[in-house]
Order: C-alpha cells, then structure tokens, then sequence
C-alpha cells in the first residue's frame, strides 16, 4: 500500500476554534510552515458566549496532504472541530465581492445590464463609477469580476468562502 | 505573608509550581523576571540550577523529563534570554519532550515597542512549541501554568511556553488551585477496540511479522514499556527499536534485533524490508528509519499505534491505524489475543527466525580491533562492559559517536537514553547530563560525546561544578566533525570542506580550569583504567579518548537507499554505487 495518490484534490474545511490572539496566526503558520496551498481563508466569531470564531478553509493537495491537513488543525490546542464540508455529505458555499467599475457611455450601461443579471446591487454610484455587491458560489463571483474587466473595472474586494453543511446537522 | 487572595503575580506563580510537582527548575535570571527570582529567595521548595546560557537551560530540562517521566521546567529573562531557547523547544518538540518554559517580558504597556529587550517570542516560538501563552491578566496566571502542565504531559508530549509580562507577575491577584482549572483539551487515550480485534486478526495471519518500536512507547511510561515487552515475548515476535525507541524493549533479549534505520543492524533492516507485517508501536515512519519511501517494506501489511493522527499516513501509508495511548491499546491487544488464544503459524515463525538469525551472523557491528589506536567502537564496547553493572544514565551529543552508542550500548529499561534524535541538536548531551544527573543525584551519569559537539555547551561544566553534579563527558576525540567527514568521503569525494578543526583546547586543562577531572587516554591499553577512574571520582570528568579519526560508522544506508541496500563497512562493493538525494536521509 505504499502507492501514493497523486490526484490533486480541492477541499473546504470548516474549522471551530477559540478565538483568542493568536489563533490565526497558528493556523496560517501551520499552512506556510508545512507547504500546504491556502486558496481561501475566511474567520469571523461565530459564538460570542462560548467565544469560539469559525474559519473557512478552501485548500487543494493530494488525499494524503488533505488528511494531514487536517489532523494538523486538529493537533492546535485551541481547535476544538475540524469538518472537511467536501467529502462529509452536501454542502453550500457563499462569497461576497465588492467590485469597483469606473467608466462612462456605453460601457457604464452595459456594467449594469450585467449586474442585474447576477444580481449584484449597486451599492455606491457616483457619474464616472459604481460600486456592485455580488454574492454567489466561488465561480459565479469569478465570472462576473471577468465580464467587468472589460468594462473599466478598477477594484475588486472578496470575502472568501464561507461555507455550511446542508441539512439539520451542525458542527 | 500576603493573604491568600492577594498574592503578587511571582508568588502565584511559585505556588501553582510547587502545586504541578516542580522540584527543580532550570534558569537564568534577568531584568523582567527578577520579581520571580526576588519570591525564589525567600523560598526552599522550588531547587534552581543556575546555567551558563539558556539553550542549556531547556536541554537540562529535556534530561531531567526524559529520565524521570516528569514535565521539565525551565525559567528565563525576556529578549535575549527568550531566543536562547529557541533551539532546546524545538529539540522538545521534534522528540515530543514535555516541558514548561517560563519567560519573563517587558510590562504589558510596552509591548509591541521595541522596548528594552523585547522580543515577541509567542510569535517566535509559536511554531516550535506544542502550545505557548501571553498571559495578560495576573487572575488568568494560575490557571494558565496548569493548563500549560496539562497541555505538556497531555497527548503526544511536548514543549509549551508561558510569556509572563514584569507587570502581571508584579500585581495582586488571586490564587487558582489545579483542581479548580479545567482544560478543554483532552487527547484520546483508548484505542478503537474494532480497530485492536482487526490487529489480532492480522497478527494471528502473519509469517514473517516485525515489531518496530519508537520513542512513543517511552512517552507513554515504564508500564507501556513492560506491555510491549510482554507483548513480544508472549508472541515470540522480533523486535526492533528506533534511535528514539531504544530501552522500550530489553536490549539484551534475544528477541531484539537492535536499532534499525540509516545506521541500524543488518538483521534489523533486512526484516524490515522482508517482513509480511510490520507492527508499529509508537514510532513515526521518520525518514533515517524509512529510507526510500517507495522501497520500504514492500511486502507488507502494516499497523501502526500512535497516539497522534498527525502521525497516521504522513509519509508511509498503513493498512491499519490505532489511535490513543501506546499502554492502553497494548493492553487490549494483549487481552483480546489472550481471549482469543490465537494460534501462530509456528512453522512459519521459525523459518523466519532463522532467516534472520543467518542476518544476524553476519555480526554487523564488528569492527577491525587495533592495539596501537583506539577505535571509537572499542572504547564504547569498554564503557558499556565496565559500567552495565551500575545500570548507568546516557546522553550523547550528536555524530558518529552517537550512532556508536547507539549500537553498542545496550539498553534494558527505558528512561536511561536521552539522545537528540530529531532535531539533532550538537550541544545537547551535556546539559541534558545535567538535567538527568539533577534528577538522579547517586547514579552514573555519561553524556557520550565527540570533540566538536562538545564545544557547542562546554560552558555548562562550571554549572556541574557549582551544582556538585558529577556528570562524566567521554570524548571520542577524533579530531574531525566525524560524521560530516564521513559524508564527504562516501559522497562529496573526499573534499573535507571545513570539517576539520585544526585548534581544539586541552581538554584536561580544560577540565582543571572549571574544577572539574581531566582525564586522557591515547592507546587502546589506557581505556579501562581510564573508565574505572572516571567513574571512581565522585566530580565532574571530561575525558579526552584520543580515538581513529578515519574510522567511519557503519552499517550504513547511503541517501535515497533501501533497507536491502545497506553499505556492511568499508570494503563493502555496493559504496561505489552512488546514491541519490530524491527521497528521504538527505541531511549530515
Ligand atoms: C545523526 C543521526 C542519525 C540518526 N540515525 C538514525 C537511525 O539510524 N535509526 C533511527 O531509528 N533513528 C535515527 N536517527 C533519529 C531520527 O532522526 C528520529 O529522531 C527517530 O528515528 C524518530 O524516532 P521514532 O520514530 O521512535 O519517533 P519519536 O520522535 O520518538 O516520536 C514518537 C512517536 O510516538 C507517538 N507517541 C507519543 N506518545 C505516545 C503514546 N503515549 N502512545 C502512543 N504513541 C505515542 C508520537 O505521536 C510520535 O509519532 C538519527 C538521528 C541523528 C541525529
Ligand atoms: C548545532 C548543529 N550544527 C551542525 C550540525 C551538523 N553536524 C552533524 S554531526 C556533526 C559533527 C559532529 O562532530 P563531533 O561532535 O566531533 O562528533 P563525531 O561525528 O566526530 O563523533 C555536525 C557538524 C548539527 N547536527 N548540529
Ligand atoms: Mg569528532
């Protein structure tokens, strides 16, 4: 059994941690220190009573790297859950982008058609820019920044992945 | 004396110490934590061992853990007397030795900047710690160094670090006794029963089985110790130990095969590589042991008990995985075997006995004698045979004269071999001595040692001196950084690139200068005296051991090899083959 899988696999994982100083700092640490990929990495507090913060995780390695991964995570003693969202049942998973498009005339018409076909707000307009929110799955949000691009965009701030299991169960 | 609630930052401290079972604490003072060195005056309970420098301070500490069981505990200044430490927590974690190392730091109102020998050392230690804290508040300062204890001994051991800022051990605050602190961190200790019957049944299937035992048994304690041992003796089994692993298993029972890896015996290799089930009891598929991944162990099934999934499948993937305590699972292992009353294949059994019994008369470890120079391997053979008797405490530094110990001594309980075996830390043998020597203040206390490792700590002989600690450094002096020299003629063509120092001190003047016994021996006919006087002196000895300084260690398993691939010495043919750098043993 000493054949090693090679196959490069992309994982979200969702991590429940203290959220004391230095936690992050643990985590990111743990992915430059030992050569793994970090695609995305989303955390907020999730719990304020318990005071536990989650962190979203999108990464890519081999089966063996992703296990590793994540007996890593687990072996930080202020992670208190690790759940791998992509080989544990149905899951979705969100991203919001602000993106900037600074341009006039026909371009500046076209930007909006496109916004309202993916239904992103314009969240700040002044005559020569807007500003749209969009929300959506990792590759809508890429899409639609890449349809801007010709269109004058000028600025674009993502949130990363947040993702959660589909159904009753929590983590 | 201060009421119980109103106790300063330093007394809470001192007292949530004594409350872990601290006895002894190694340390070096300094600005920020003279508050803690002021409470240590007035006290007796808590023993210090003043070091000569830092790294010093938490090798002691990683002796004294690893030959008592204990959690090492180390104290040190902010700034520069934090990096110190750097190397000794990164030797603890990579050979998962449990230890509290307390800082002191600047007062919380400065950190972040750049005050008066300030370094963020949470920030640095932190991926070379298991776990470490700042603490902010003196009313968390109680509950922290507990659960810093807890996290150390807890699980797969190691290394954590307490940041104590000058302000929060100088305030008033209030005392939290162990039993009132509960840590959320609670490691799995019980092994999946499924897990341990699917074991026994592929241990009842086995022909041709190896045990490979490593440095986890000895973390679990002296019961997992005797469990393994009863475990192998009561299925006939041959054992072989990791470098980490050695004194988990008796070394003079037949049914060990010795050390196994990159300088390991033939016997012990060639079953590896032969084995139909390999039996991996606490040890890490570590990359000296494994050499080419994709040739290691072909034709087996494989086990592994590891109380860290980390561990699981990092670089050989198993077939079965058990996961918790190395004593606990041992001990189900033996009941489920004993309910089952499995028979073995004794047919089998015995031919694979005698396969590796024609490996074993191979005497692998022989070397050329010579009665004019003394070869490092006869000193060692002299040193185990003239002091078995006293069942003797052994550290090393690290080079050849360490792979030499590690092949001629033998081992019969655990506790009694501390070696830098991860990190391969030169300098760490002789503070380690000292640490072990604190513990074990009537025994026989060695740190084997080579010339240029030595060098690396030598200031800590005035700390022997002053601590009347009687800890014996035997040199094999070979003139040479041995191993890098080894390397370079086996792989760098024989350009001895700074691998020689020409300039070494007298080391028995050396000696005299601390106040310690210089002793010198330049012909193999002065070695037994000079070991019965070493040992008969009741204070701290170097002896110089005037050794070969071209001998090479041997067996060896040139990089990118395989187990079957080992180079048996020095006429051995398959030295011309060169090896390659691709996968695993790459570094000196
Ligand atoms: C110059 C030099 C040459 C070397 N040559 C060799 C060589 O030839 N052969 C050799 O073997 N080594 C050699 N080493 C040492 C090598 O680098 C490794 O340190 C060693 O092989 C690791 O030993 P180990 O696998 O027993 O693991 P350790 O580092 O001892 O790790 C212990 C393992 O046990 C687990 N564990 C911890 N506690 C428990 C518990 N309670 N229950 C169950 N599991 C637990 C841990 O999670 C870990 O996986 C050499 C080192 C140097 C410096
Ligand atoms: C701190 C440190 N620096 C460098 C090395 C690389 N290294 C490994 S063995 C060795 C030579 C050790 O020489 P010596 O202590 O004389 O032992 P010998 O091999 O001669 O027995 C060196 C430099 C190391 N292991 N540790
Ligand atoms: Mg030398």
């Amino acid at each position: 059994m000493t054949h090693i899988a090679e196959a490069i696999e992309r994982h979200t994982i969702a991590v429940l941690v203290d959220n004391e100083a230095g936690v992050l700092a643990r985590v990111i640490g743990l992915f430059s220190g030992r050569g793994y990929n970090i695609e995305s990495l989303t955390v907020a507090e999730v719990d304020n009573r318990e005071q536990l913060s989650r962190i979203t995780i999108v990464t890519t390695g081999t089966k063996m790297i992703v296990e590793q991964i994540k007996n890593q995570l687990r072996r930080l003693v202020p992670v208190h859950k690790v759940s791998d969202l992509t080989i544990e049942g149905a899951h979705v998973s969100r991203e919001l982008a602000l993106v900037k498009v600074a341009s006039t005339g026909e371009k500046r018409v076209e930007a909006l058609r496109i916004a309202d076909i993916f239904r992103a707000n314009v969240i700040d307009a002044t005559n020569e820019s807007f500003v749209f929110e969009v929300v959506g799955a990792t590759d809508k949000v890429d899409a639609f920044i890449r349809l801007m691009e010709p269109l004058g965009l000028a600025d674009v701030s993502r949130t990363g992945v947040v993702a959660i299991a589909r159904g009753p169960a929590a983590l | 004396m201060a009421h119980q609630d109103t106790l300063n930052g330093a007394e809470i401290l001192l007292k949530a110490l004594v409350d872990q079972g601290v006895e002894v604490i190694f340390g070096y003072p300094g600005g920020a934590v003279l508050p803690i060195y002021d409470e240590m005056f007035k006290q007796n309970r808590l023993r210090h061992i003043l070091v000569r420098h830092e790294q010093a301070a938490v090798h002691a500490a990683e002796g004294y853990a690893r030959s008592t069981g204990k959690v090492g505990c180390v104290l040190v200044t902010s700034g520069p007397g934090a990096t110190n430490t750097v190397t000794g927590l990164t030797d603890a974690l990579m050979d998962s030795i449990p230890l509290v190392c307390i800082t002191g730091q600047v007062p919380t109102s400065l950190i972040g900047n750049d005050a008066f020998q300030e370094a963020d050392i949470t920030g640095i230690t932190r991926p070379c710690t298991k776990h470490n804290y700042l603490v902010k508040d003196v009313n968390n300062l109680a509950k922290t160094i507990h659960e810093a204890f807890h996290v150390a001994r807890s699980g797969r051991p190691g290394p954590v670090l307490v940041d104590l800022p000058k302000d929060v051990v100088q305030s008033k605050g209030e005392y939290q006794p162990p039993s009132r602190v509960k840590s959320k961190y609670k490691p799995q200790v019980k092994g999946d029963l499924k897990a341990i019957e699917k074991a026994v049944d592929m241990i009842a299937k086995a022909k041709r089985p190896i045990v490979y035992v490593g440095g986890g048994v000895i973390n679990s304690g002296p019961a997992a110790c005797q469990l393994l041992t009863q475990f192998v003796r009561m299925t006939g089994f041959p054992c072989t130990q990791t470098l980490m692993g050695l004194g988990a298993f008796p070394g003079s029972d037949p049914l060990s095969l010795g050390m196994l890896g990159m300088h390991g015996t033939f016997e012990a290799n060639l079953a590896m590589h032969g084995c139909d089930l390999m039996i991996n009891v606490g040890a890490r598929f570590d990359d000296r042991v494994t050499g080419r991944v994709n040739a290691f162990a072909p034709y087996s099934k494989k086990i592994h008990i590891d109380i860290d999934p980390s561990s699981i499948n990092k670089n050989v993937l198993v077939d079965l995985s058990v996961v918790g305590d190395a004593a606990h699972i041992l001990e189900d292992l033996i009941k489920v075997w004993k309910a089952r009353q499995v028979r073995m294949d004794d047919k089998a059994l015995k031919a694979w006995w005698s396969e590796i019994e024609g490996w074993r008369s191979r005497n692998c470890l022989h070397f050329e004698t010579s009665n004019k120079i003394i070869k490092p391997q006869y000193a060692l053979q002299r040193l185990y045979e003239l002091t078995k008797h006293k069942n003797p405490y052994i550290t090393t530094e690290v080079g050849q004269h360490q792979m030499w110990a590690a092949q001629h001594f033998k081992f019969e309980q655990p506790n009694h071999w501390m070696t830098s075996g991860g990190l391969g830390t030169m300098g760490y043998g002789l503070p380690a001595a000292m640490g072990v020597q604190t513990a074990h203040p009537d025994a026989l206390v060695i740190d084997i040692s080579g010339e240029s490792s030595f060098q690396m700590n030598l200031q800590e002989m005035a700390t022997l001196c002053q601590h009347r600690l009687p800890v014996k450094v035997f040199i094999l002096n070979n003139q040479y950084m041995g191993m890098v020299r080894q390397w370079q003629e086996l792989i760098h063509g024989g350009r001895y690139s700074e691998s020689h120092m020409h300039t070494h001190p007298d080391f028995v003047k050396l000696a005299d200068a601390f106040g310690a016994v210089g002793l010198r021996a330049e012909s193999p006919g002065e070695v037994d005296d000079l070991i019965k006087e070493m040992i008969a002196v009741d204070r701290p000895v170097i002896a110089d051991l005037r050794t070969d300084a071209s001998e090479n260690c041997f067996p060896m398993i040139m990089p990118g090899m395989a187990h079957n691939e080992m180079v048996l010495g020095p006429e051995d043919r398959s030295l011309d083959k060169p090896g390659s750098e691709e996968d695993g043993m790459v570094l000196v």
